[in-house]
């Protein structure tokens, strides 16, 4: 008799352990930032740590983020308190967000805040923070440098120059571009190659100046290293110096002033005729409809843009504050580096910031993959470069036509869609 | 005489030769894995890469030393577990069906259960996603086992059939003959014979559930597996840590298979053991 | 009540399988004939005239056409090794099974680790004086050398599948067969051919159903080594459905996906089909 209690007790232990759901009094910060396993547990044990009755940080994949959430506002009812991802993850899911009008945010730029809009009247997301894409050289590579070229103030002719003097003097080409499946090559074709050329994302899609964008891009291929199809975070090839003059994101470069900081130097992007051309990235944290407590969720929200917190947010995932604030001198060596770089690139004379598309809901996917398209039909098949660039505009124009959305720095404000000239 | 002997022994070193040269061929990629996890950052993502680590043990220490791993790995093994009892309960019993009688439905069902496999477990995530947050067996331990036992049954049900289909009926009608009734005659003849087909099964379902990424991701946030835990920050973490976590995620199958690799052999009768 | 016993022991399985697999796949099937709310058949059309769908269907039918056939042949000899040996055979067994605790993450990791410009291939190559300097694998302008890894890689990851399979099936095959046929002075191949291989035919029967299915949905392995270069049938999927956020159009590829596999199964049922009466 005694074993059979002690048997139904173990299995109704046992089931009371396979279904527990664990009461939450933490509120869940779902993001698809600061994923790398160190990051994470920054986030939850330095930057959340502040934040009273703690905070729950999980980090995904875009694709589980994705399906977590749109499977939660199905279901009616979830457990996710506040969303953090990127412009491009947040503007997918732009009706299901709260507006967040009311949360002081007063340190944050109009333009950002702008952004926030998703191109709405409604505050749907915060800026949470900001980065933006760098070059980083080996300072093996620097004695190559074309005469007279600041290094601070390049343009596209001479860094082609630099890499092809460096190809040839290392005996393979040294150039890195993160072409590979997770690679961020679409902002750098939106936001950086074509505005140079042509002082516009979307309108001037098809014209001259950009066909001569490119074609410079393809000078510049010849002296990449044919590897970058596969290259996702040049910080890798950085360290492994299979590369030695790269593009990528901020924090995709870290990793590599971190290790070696005195091997490496950032510095801006280069120019082409029409500017100086870069684009920021935005990170920005949102509150579902079905979060279980808005105030909760609220106070989490303005927690994350106290000064305190978005230096906290810089030490652990490389990404800038979006408001203004004076850093402390103990950054790691990532910071010390990107941070000269990026004001000289924002504050050149030449300056032409190219802004992230607004107003695309969930086509902005298929907006990034025009030119991910592009570029693989110009510069991996070798296409003819006006054909490729008539056809692919089609597609661009039927995608303005069916979001909606209108024009976006640096292209003129339109009534309407965008168009493709 | 000689000329056999020496025809057999050339034939046994052809045989051992080609042994060695599998061994090798299955073990070189595992030892270079933890190579890499046991070398020091800098010699990961050095050049040339050399064939004996440094034994340094700073990217592994580093993940077992992470908060939430130990939790992490135990649910894991709780998810594994749970899948294992259930595929092989579940399957087992359809596999003799399938193997022993023939009824209208036979061929049907068999292909509804090829057919889970071969459909993509990201697609239907969102559905099940749903479906479990109405019913309350989101982000439980249940919960998830029930979608990695979907993913094992093919498995389980197949494997079962297959090994259930090489005992001869014969073998249970004498047990019949001889008095046992039905369950006994399965329970004391035939199963130990298809021992080896549940151990295949459990050793699929364990590793299936283990290995498994993206249902996990969605349907558990606070009782993560070892594999949302690790997995997704892999491809963004600095290259050493991609090795240390990656050797982290194997061990454990491992040491599964090593426990359960003499139950793939046949017991006794029909193949000596 | 024995008319009735076949359908209980189907009954938790079915049930099972009805509602984790079945309820969703009808929300997703829905899902790839529906657009805007309108039943239609665009999603498909959308599908089959983007320019990378033939290029990832023919990656997907070539990759398994080649890794299957190479697996099938080393799964057999494996699992006969292990069959015939005696002593160490469980240790071997586990050596040869321990891919499969491999995921395919960490597979791709470590074949890249092999291949790439930084690699131990090429660190080996060098180290050797066969090339000065290491040589570049896996650019875009080879794919086909990037394709031979992606079959290296899956065959070493995959082969196991079918190998525990086999040697499962293996210990049911009686040695008074083999002993039969020795008497008749068969050679080892003719035994392999005329007595193990016909006995086995359940057991291949599954291993390679299950293992052309699964080959159907290669992704990690491929995108691993081949970066944007090889796109496959399951990487499109996963494209479309969550950075094009085309939920039809995924869908409408992961109907691809099944409607190959089965029609495979059907193949595969019907060359290794088991006569009724030929039951040992």
């Amino acid at each position: 008799m005694k074993t059979q209690v002690k048997w139904r007790m173990t299995a109704a232990a046992v089931t009371a352990s396979l279904l527990a759901a664990p009461a939450l009094a933490e509120p869940l910060f779902w993001s698809t930032q600061a994923k790398p396993v160190e990051e994470s547990q920054k986030m939850r044990e330095q930057v959340l740590a502040g934040f009273p009755g703690g905070v729950d940080y999980q980090a995904s994949d875009e694709g589980p983020w994705l399906t977590r959430m749109q499977a939660e506002l199905q279901a009616g009812s979830g457990t996710i308190a506040v969303l953090g991802g990127l412009h491009g993850d947040l503007s997918s899911l732009g009706a299901e967000l709260v507006d967040l009008s009311g949360i002081d945010s007063a340190g944050v730029g109009p333009a950002m805040m702008d952004l926030g809009k998703l191109g709405t009247a409604e505050q749907k997301y915060i800026p949470w923070m900001q980065a933006t894409y760098l070059m980083v050289a080996n300072r093996k590579a620097l004695e190559f440098l074309p005469e007279g070229a600041d290094l601070n103030a390049l343009t596209y002719d001479q860094l082609i120059a630099w890499a092809k003097a460096t190809a040839e003097a290392t005996g393979g080409p040294k150039f890195g571009f993160p072409a590979g499946p997770q690679g961020l090559k679409h902002r750098f074709f939106q936001g950086f190659l074509l505005p140079a050329y042509t002082r516009s994302t979307v309108t001037e899609f098809r014209s001259d100046a950009a066909v001569v964008a490119w074609e410079k891009f393809r000078e510049l291929w010849q002296y990449t290293n044919p590897a970058a199809t596969n290259y996702s975070f040049m910080q890798e090839q950085l360290v492994t110096e299979e590369v030695w003059i790269a593009f990528d994101h901020v924090a995709r470069i870290a990793d590599a002033f971190n290790q070696r900081p005195e091997d490496f130097v950032a510095f801006p992007a280069p120019a082409g005729p029409e500017g100086r051309a870069f684009m920021p990235v935005v990170a920005g944290i949102a509150v579902p409809r079905t979060a279980p407590d808005m105030e909760q969720s609220k106070a989490l929200v303005a927690y994350m843009l106290q000064p305190e917190t978005q230096i906290e947010t810089l030490r652990a995932t490389n990404f800038f504050p979006v408001i203004a604030t004076d850093l402390p001198d103990d950054m790691p060596a990532s910071v010390k580096a990107a941070g000269p770089a990026i004001a000289a690139m924002t504050g050149a004379p030449d300056a032409l910031p190219a802004l992230l598309p607004m107003g695309l809901g969930d086509k902005g996917g298929q907006f990034n993959q025009v030119y991910n398209d592009t570029f693989e039909r110009i510069v991996l098949a070798g296409q003819d470069i006006r054909e490729v660039l008539d056809s692919q505009a089609e597609v661009l124009r039927a995608l303005m036509v069916e979001a909606n959305a209108p024009c976006w720095a640096p292209d003129a404000a339109s009534d309407g869609p965008c168009p493709v000239n | 005489m000689s000329e056999t002997t020496t025809i057999r022994r050339a034939g046994n070193r052809v045989f051992i030769a080609g042994v060695a040269l599998l061994i090798l061929w299955v073990l070189l990629p595992i030892w270079l894995l933890f190579v890499n996890a046991l070398s020091a950052p800098a010699e990961v993502t050095g050049f040339p890469k050399r064939i004996i680590p440094s034994f340094n043990l700073d990217s592994l220490s580093f993940f077992f030393g992470f908060s939430g791993v130990i939790d992490a790995l135990w649910n894991s093994v709780k998810v594994a577990s749970v899948t294992m009892i259930l595929s092989i309960g579940v399957g087992a019993p359809a596999g003799y069906a399938l193997s022993r009688f023939d009824f209208p439905g036979k061929e049907v069902f068999r292909f509804l259960v090829v057919m889970t496999r071969a459909f993509p477990l990201p697609l239907l995530a969102l559905p099940l996603a749903v479906m479990f947050i109405r019913t309350g067996l989101d982000d439980t331990i249940l919960g998830l086992a029930l979608v990695h036992t979907t993913l094992a049954l093919p498995f389980a049900v197949l494997i079962t059939f297959s090994l259930f289909s090489g005992i001869p009926l014969e073998l249970e009608e004498a047990a019949w003959t001889l008095g046992c009734n039905r369950v006994q005659a399965f329970t004391k003849v035939i199963l130990p014979l298809a021992a080896p087909g549940i151990a295949a099964s459990a050793v699929f379902a364990f590793v299936i559930s283990w290995n498994e990424v993206f249902a996990a991701a969605v349907l558990t946030i606070e009782n993560r597996t070892l594999t949302a835990f690790l997995l997704q920050s892999l491809d963004v973490s600095p290259l050493p840590l991609k090795f240390a976590g990656g050797a982290a995620l194997v061990l454990p199958a491992l040491f599964f298979i090593f426990a359960v690799r003499k139950y793939l052999f046949a017991m006794w009768g029909i193949a000596n053991r | 009540m024995p008319r009735m016993l076949p359908y209980l022991l189907l009954l938790p399985a079915t049930a099972f399988l009805g509602l984790f697999f079945l309820y969703p796949f009808v929300q997703v099937a829905h899902d790839s004939v529906m657009r805007n709310g309108a039943y239609t058949l665009e999603n498909f059309t959308r599908m089959a005239g983007h320019w990378k769908f033939s290029t990832a269907f023919w990656n997907t039918m070539l990759l398994a056409a080649v890794v299957v056939p190479i697996q099938l042949a080393m799964a057999l000899t494996m699992a006969s090794i292990v069959t015939k040996l005696q002593r160490g055979r469980s240790s071997i067994l586990y050596i040869f099974a321990i891919p499969l605790g491999i995921s395919d993450l960490a597979a791709g990791l470590i074949w890249l680790s092999v291949f790439e410009q930084s690699g131990f291939l090429n660190s080996l190559l060098v180290g050797l004086g066969v090339v000065d300097q290491p040589i570049l694998l896996l650019g875009y302008q080879n794919t086909w050398v990037i394709f031979i890894a992606i079959v290296l890689a899956e065959v070493w990851r995959a082969t196991a599948i079918m190998m525990v399979i086999l040697v499962a099936g293996m210990g049911l095959i009686p040695k008074e067969y083999g002993e039969a046929a020795d008497v008749f002075g068969a050679s080892r191949w003719q035994k392999f051919r005329r007595v193990t291989l016909p006995m086995l035919k359940p057991s291949l029967q599954t291993a390679l159903i299950l293992r052309v299915i699964l080959a159907f949905e290669v992704f990690a392995v491929v995108v691993a080594l081949g970066g944007t270069q090889l796109p496959v049938l399951m990487s499109e999927t996963y494209h479309w459905q969550f950075q094009m956020q085309e939920r039809g159009v995924a869908a409408a590829f992961a109907m691809v996906i099944l409607a190959v596999s089965v029609a495979f199964t059907i193949l595969i049922l019907r060359l290794l089909h088991v006569p009724k009466g030929a039951r040992v």
